[in-house]
């Protein structure tokens, strides 16, 4: 759509401007002011500054909550993604399977995040919860509470449990808006059920694919209720991702110099992420 | 010639049938592929189903006996909640800041969405990146400083912190999807009600809001959805008066241990607004998921 040039279009988006900047702007400006200060408490400031930057970018526990946190992004994604599609090609296309289908599967997107990190933490449970039991009872042993491998295990299992809803639901959005005459062409040229995919519907699903992606990405890059709950980073630091290690660092030990350092990096990296993310949109819009 | 139109319609047999054979079988796979659907719910409804079942169970028996389903069916545990005032005013804070932060967002987002929709104007796409990145920002980081800053205005513990602190995330997503399902209206609905003597507040109001109904129905569903599920802000911002029921959970550690029965009815019981508030919106989910983009 062309659109036309219009500088009173600032007034309708001043609200949203005044809003997001109070919720937004003013914290982050905190923050910056943080982390290039030292205190000795009695609220007096001194100024530090890149010391906490330079601590925290060359601290070990820093990069091993990285290295976790992307660690677990990608083994979520790569589950998570080919699960996705995989279910959304064969979910029914009419009938009342469809909204059986789409309301079932939106469940668990609807979970407030610590209960959905309280069903995993009493489902895994040896004890009482049916998979912990159940595992143990056939043979294999397995304490979410003390081992450092089950741990990531049951987190992977739950995000995937949690989040595989969302690329289904965006695969089959992709996937209805084909147009039938695409796989009536498909099916007088005799194509195979393998190149109808890779020639028709992933082509078609590119986009939401993408979003997919990226959403994902980005969420799995933050999260911070779910393990917590179940794990609270544990055993060990073995499930300690970035953002549990940001509030332990923030909230736990009020150290705020470095968790305010760390916030900015963190953001850094955020905020380079969604440039990405908005540049591929911005490129796949104009493509059409 | 005369021999080539033979061959020519014996190839065409040959696919005929090869394309039978091809369509017999994927029907074949056809027929069972609603079986991935289905048991994929399955899976994602056994941990739900665990809880449910705990729920009904008395806290001897979910510690003492492993059983598939409750032998002696208890509402004890539900009526331990809608009794208590600390557990049922836990749902009331929840509720009432998320509606607020609803209305704000979608208020808000409107005519912002409209102007991204319609009109370049100066700095408009980075505004909108800006927005995005609001989005994405880890609650983390924002956890410590929204406190300070809340404190600062003595808002802590009322429930329009909270529902503007999730304005943070709200008002940009919103923004997202209602500029999405905007553009797909076209611009000549505007010039022609412009034609017809309509000011902009009233055209907006009665002619554009109508036709964007879904769309407003999907971004109140998003910002309802990402208001309840969010729970870092929303515990670091309230005590008592405004503290949401998932935060409530997080205590339920008493003299004699963890309580599980009440833990697990309390967990049920959270699921159940979103699985209702879904019902009205099944059709949109997926698009509003792809941000109003599909």
């Amino acid at each position: 759509m062309d659109k036309s040039w219009n500088n009173k279009a600032w007034f309708l988006v001043l609200p949203v401007l005044l809003l997001v900047a109070f919720s937004a702007v003013i914290p982050l400006m905190t923050v910056v002011n943080y982390s290039v200060q030292d205190t000795f408490g009695n609220n007096q400031f001194f100024w530090a500054g890149t010391d906490w930057f330079s601590d925290v970018l060359s601290s070990a526990r820093f990069h091993d909550a990285l290295l976790r946190n992307l660690a677990f992004s990608a083994i979520i994604l790569l589950i998570e993604v080919p699960l996705g599609i995989f279910i959304a090609l064969n979910m029914p296309r009419k009938g009342l399977g469809v909204p059986f289908c789409l309301v079932f599967m939106s469940l668990p997107l609807l979970i407030p995040w610590n209960v959905v990190g309280t069903i995993w933490q009493v489902f895994g449970r040896v004890d009482i919860g049916l998979l912990g039991y159940t595992l143990n009872s056939i043979g294999i042993d397995y304490n979410y509470v003390s081992d450092p491998f089950d741990a990531w295990v049951t987190v992977i299992i739950m995000d995937v449990w949690h989040w595989t809803s969302l690329v289904v639901l965006l695969c089959y959005a992709g996937l209805v808006s084909i147009p039938d005459a695409y796989y009536q062409a498909a099916k007088i040229d005799g194509a195979s059920r393998w190149s109808v995919f890779r020639f028709i519907q992933l082509p078609k699903m590119n986009r939401v694919l993408l979003i997919a992606v990226l959403l994902r990405f980005m969420d799995s890059f933050m999260i911070y209720t779910e393990p917590f709950v179940v794990t609270g980073g544990g055993p060990g630091n073995a499930t300690t991702f970035l953002s549990i290690d940001l509030v332990k660092t923030a909230i736990g030990q009020f150290d705020v110099g470095p968790a305010a350092a760390m916030s900015l990096i963190y953001f850094l990296i955020i905020l380079l992420l969604s440039w990405v993310f908005y540049t591929v949109m911005i490129t796949n819009d104009a493509k059409g | 010639m005369t021999n080539s139109i033979p061959a020519a319609s014996q190839t065409s047999l040959d696919a005929n049938a090869a394309m039978a054979r091809r369509t017999r079988r994927s029907n074949a796979i056809a027929r069972y592929s609603f079986l991935v659907p289905l048991i994929y719910i399955v899976l994602l409804m056994l941990p739900i189903y665990w809880l449910i079942n705990m729920s009904f169970k008395t806290n001897a028996e979910i510690l003492g006996a492993f059983s598939l389903w409750p032998r002696d069916p208890t509402i004890a545990n539900y009526m331990v909640i809608f009794t208590d005032p600390s557990w049922y005013s836990g749902y009331i804070n929840s509720i009432i800041y998320v509606v607020m932060n609803m209305v704000i967002a979608v208020a808000v987002a409107l005519p912002a969405a409209y102007a991204f929709s319609r009109y370049r104007f100066l700095g408009d796409k980075h505004l909108f990146f800006w927005l995005l990145t609001n989005r994405m920002a880890p609650p983390a980081v924002f956890a410590l400083p929204f406190f300070q800053l809340y404190s600062a205005f003595g808002l802590i513990d009322t429930h329009i912190a909270v529902a503007i602190a999730h304005c943070l995330f709200n008002v940009p997503l919103a923004v997202w999807i209602l500029e999405g399902f905007m553009s797909g209206v076209p611009k000549e609905i505007d010039e022609t009600a412009y034609i017809d003597g309509y000011s902009f507040p009233k055209f907006f109001v009665k002619i554009f809001m109508p036709l964007i109904a879904s769309g407003i129905g999907v971004a109140a569903f998003f910002c309802f959805m990402f208001s309840w599920v969010e729970l870092l802000i929303a515990r670091t911002l309230t005590v008592t008066d405004a503290k949401p029921i998932a935060a409530t959970m997080t205590r339920t550690v008493s003299a004699s241990g963890l309580d599980w029965g009440v833990l697990a009815a309390a967990g049920v019981l959270t699921i159940i607004p979103g699985a209702l508030v879904i019902w009205f919106v099944r059709n949109y989910i997926a698009k509003g998921f792809a941000l109003g983009r599909v």
